[in-house]
């Protein structure tokens, strides 16, 4: 077996952890206290804006376009509304801004 | 007709509703697995080491900078590393969807928490919320078709990847963060949820700054989810006990 082949195997296994570990810990407690509880209720807004701020250090005036048309539709319009807008915005403001 | 054969077509609609809802992500996270692909064998995997991973890891960012490391010919151990410090937040996922998942059998809860990845979490924490049981085959039609669509894409990727044209004309450099804001503006009702936007939003960009990438994603959703624990529960909407 090559080393890319052991590389994946303990990558994905160092992932699964991540991704059930969370639950393994919470699980052994039989109530969850009410602050525990406000936090757990945080985590979408608080991870993916994580992976959104950063980009906003390098956005130019198309990728500010797509992120503000986006966020207009998404006050009325589903998901799939609000992306396909976001990137035709981005599409076209890049035909222009570069 | 029998309360079996009602259950049945209950599910298979469940299954055909989170399919639906897969779309938008199947559409995003396409070229990235292409670009997966490509790249992987730009830094020296073969084709089915690039599907493997894909297959076996199943995180994006992380099987980016896996390869990356591994192009620049870093040692194992710490390729591991990185891809464990990418994928940290799914941590903090898992906490979260367990509660809600917690009445599956265990073996599906096992696959589950296989493919629990960014919009998989999102998606399915944004039905809990709307007070709607997260089912298995609702979650399943949620998921699968992301996870069979990314092995495939990552391996054409992987065969073809040279032949990618423009791709910032296209906008697919910038695809995920779009995605990414409409699923931060959809919990836009939860309490807290400005003040814990705007504290991952600076955290994570002073550390983006300082510390580097990947740490800015684990330290900003610590800081949003810290600012949460620490209010008094009254901000939070959750109900302290007697």
């Amino acid at each position: 077996m090559s080393t890319t082949f052991w590389i994946i195997i303990a990558g994905a296994i160092a992932t699964y952890l991540t991704r059930i570990g969370g639950h393994l810990v919470i699980s052994r407690f039989d109530t969850i206290h009410p602050r525990v509880e406000a936090g757990l209720n945080a985590v979408p807004a608080a991870v993916l804006t994580t992976l959104v701020a950063p980009e906003l250090l390098n956005a130019g005036p198309a990728e500010w376009a797509a992120l503000v048309v986006t966020a207009v539709v998404s006050l009325r319009g589903g998901l799939m509304a609000m992306f396909l807008a976001g990137a035709a915005a981005l599409i076209v403001a890049r035909q222009f801004a570069g | 007709m029998s309360a079996q054969a009602i259950s049945e077509s209950g599910d298979r609609s469940d299954f055909w509703q989170g399919v639906r809802l897969s779309m938008p992500v199947v559409v995003a996270s396409a070229p990235f697995a292409v670009l997966f692909g490509a790249l992987a064998v730009d830094n020296g995997f073969s084709v089915l080491e690039a599907f493997l991973m894909s297959a076996l890891v199943y995180g994006g960012a992380s099987q980016m900078v896996g390869i990356q490391l591994f192009g620049q010919h870093v040692a194992p151990w710490l390729i591991v590393l990185s891809i464990f410090a990418v994928n940290f937040r799914h941590v903090l996922y898992s906490a979260g969807i367990g509660r809600r998942i917690a009445h599956w059998p265990v073996i599906q809860q096992a696959l589950g928490y296989f493919i629990l990845t960014d919009p998989q979490f999102a998606v399915a924490e944004a039905r809990a919320q709307s007070g709607q049981t997260v089912g298995f085959a609702w979650y399943l039609g949620l998921g699968l078709p992301v996870y069979l669509f990314w092995i495939v894409e990552s391996a054409l990727g992987a065969l073809f990847g040279k032949l990618i044209p423009d791709t910032h004309a296209l906008g697919i450099d910038f695809l995920l963060p779009i995605y990414f804001l409409g699923l931060v503006l959809g919990f836009r009702k939860r309490p807290l949820w400005l003040p814990v936007v705007i504290a991952s939003a600076a955290a994570s960009i002073i550390a983006y700054k300082t510390v580097g990438s990947p740490w800015h994603v684990s330290i900003g959703a610590i800081a949003g989810v810290l600012l949460a624990v620490i209010l008094p529960p009254h901000h939070s909407g959750v109900k302290a006990r007697p």
